[in-house]
């Protein structure tokens, strides 16, 4: 190769230019609920240490997790929980040799989406 | 590693804007990446106007038409106009392709081009595809064999010869690689589809002989196992085949292997 500049070759630009697609989207909302529910995991952690610590400090956890804004990451964290395991079952699905046309794999997507909304809300319902 | 922002001699500048072709009725905006190596600036996208009522229909053409016309310094890959020989794969329109075969028709509203993601860059729209190629000759793409050479040719049946439709068509123009994310992130280390398509592509040949160490080299929590089945391969192959679905065969015989 010709006498090139190889020491200061800039990086391309990758996410900021790449349209986000089904494929992309749906697979990186499995590792964001994931990681989100680990936190929501931490919160009722407290919550039940609250409970074997003092009425006390049971009321102030409790007080938290009950408020509007403990209903809304619980909520969430319900939609999260129903999405992530939509996803690991898609996961599972491929994993033992299951169709990777992508036009089924963004159906998937769509019914990862849609799916768990309606059992995010069906799940409130039933509670 | 996974670093979300561009680095700093990477992030993009406002660019020139060329003047408008005269008498043109039917034009079309084009914004195209260009980094000089010579200069010693940032990347920038300049914004062009392409004259489409003298304009060939794919993407290519108008490339060829603007260097020609309007700025002979833009630089780019091109060879065969025909999807075979996979040079000019770039970002169209925010996914990965082939230049001479994506059809303006296709695009809503302005054409925006970069060089495919997350590469090198050398200048302009051409990626340093060094690291890419190296991934690729790593699985051995060619035919391992063991027992004695036969009189004529290796030998193969009809049936098994189809298995290797839908791979052997891979013109290694890495629009697959350069989607993926994962590759983005651990591309020193994951060897990224096009080069696991490939692996694929010898290790079901029914004449090589040495699959169990092909398999062997890719047993590797990087090489392999970094592919998390997020399919923008596939969606973005300009000849349609299916890089995911091969990674997903190949981990399939690694358990089938084992259990």
């Amino acid at each position: 190769m010709a006498d090139v500049n190889r020491g200061n070759r800039p990086l391309s630009p990758h996410l900021t230019i790449y349209r986000p697609q089904m494929t992309s989207m749906s697979s990186i909302f499995v590792r964001i609920t994931g990681n989100a529910m680990l936190v929501a995991a931490l919160m009722i952690v407290w919550w039940l240490l609250a409970a074997s610590s003092s009425p006390e400090y049971f009321a102030i956890a409790d007080g938290f997790l009950r408020s509007w804004f403990g209903d809304l990451v619980l909520f969430l964290s319900l939609w999260a929980l129903w999405y992530h395991t939509l996803g690991g079952l898609r996961h599972l699905y491929w994993d033992n040799g299951g169709s990777y046309d992508v036009a089924f794999a963004e159906k998937l997507g769509m019914g990862m989406i849609v799916g768990s909304v309606v059992l995010t809300i069906l799940t409130v319902l039933v509670i | 590693m996974v670093q979300l922002t561009l680095p700093k001699n990477s992030r993009i500048r406002t660019g020139k804007t060329w003047p408008k072709p005269e008498g043109a009725t039917n034009v079309r905006k084009f914004q195209i990446y260009r980094w000089n190596p010579d200069d010693g600036e940032n990347p920038r996208v300049d914004t062009y106007w392409v004259d489409m009522d003298t304009c060939g229909p794919m993407v290519l053409d108008a490339l060829i038409k603007i260097k020609n016309e309007i700025d002979p310094t833009l630089t780019f890959r091109r060879s065969c106009r025909e999807g075979i020989c996979g040079s000019c794969a770039m970002n169209i329109d925010g996914i990965n392709t082939l230049a001479c075969i994506y059809g303006m028709d296709e695009i809503k509203g302005d054409v925006k081009i970069y060089p495919l993601p997350h590469m090198p860059v050398i200048k302009d729209l051409i990626p340093d595809l060094t690291h890419f190629y190296a991934q690729h000759a790593s699985i051995m793409p060619w035919l391992e064999t063991k027992t004695q050479r036969p009189e004529k040719e290796w030998k193969q049946s009809i049936e098994d010869r189809k298995k290797l439709d839908g791979l052997y068509e891979c013109v290694m123009c890495a629009s697959c690689s350069t989607s993926c994310p994962s590759y983005w992130w651990n591309g020193d280390r994951y060897l990224g589809p096009a080069a696991l398509l490939h692996a694929y592509r010898w290790i079901i040949d029914s004449r090589d002989e040495a699959t169990g160490e092909r398999l062997d080299e890719l047993e590797d929590p990087f090489k392999l196992y970094r592919c998390h089945t997020i399919m923008n391969c596939a969606k973005t192959c300009p000849k349609g085949l299916n890089p995911a679905e091969a990674i997903g065969q190949i981990k399939k015989m690694m358990v089938d292997r084992t259990v």
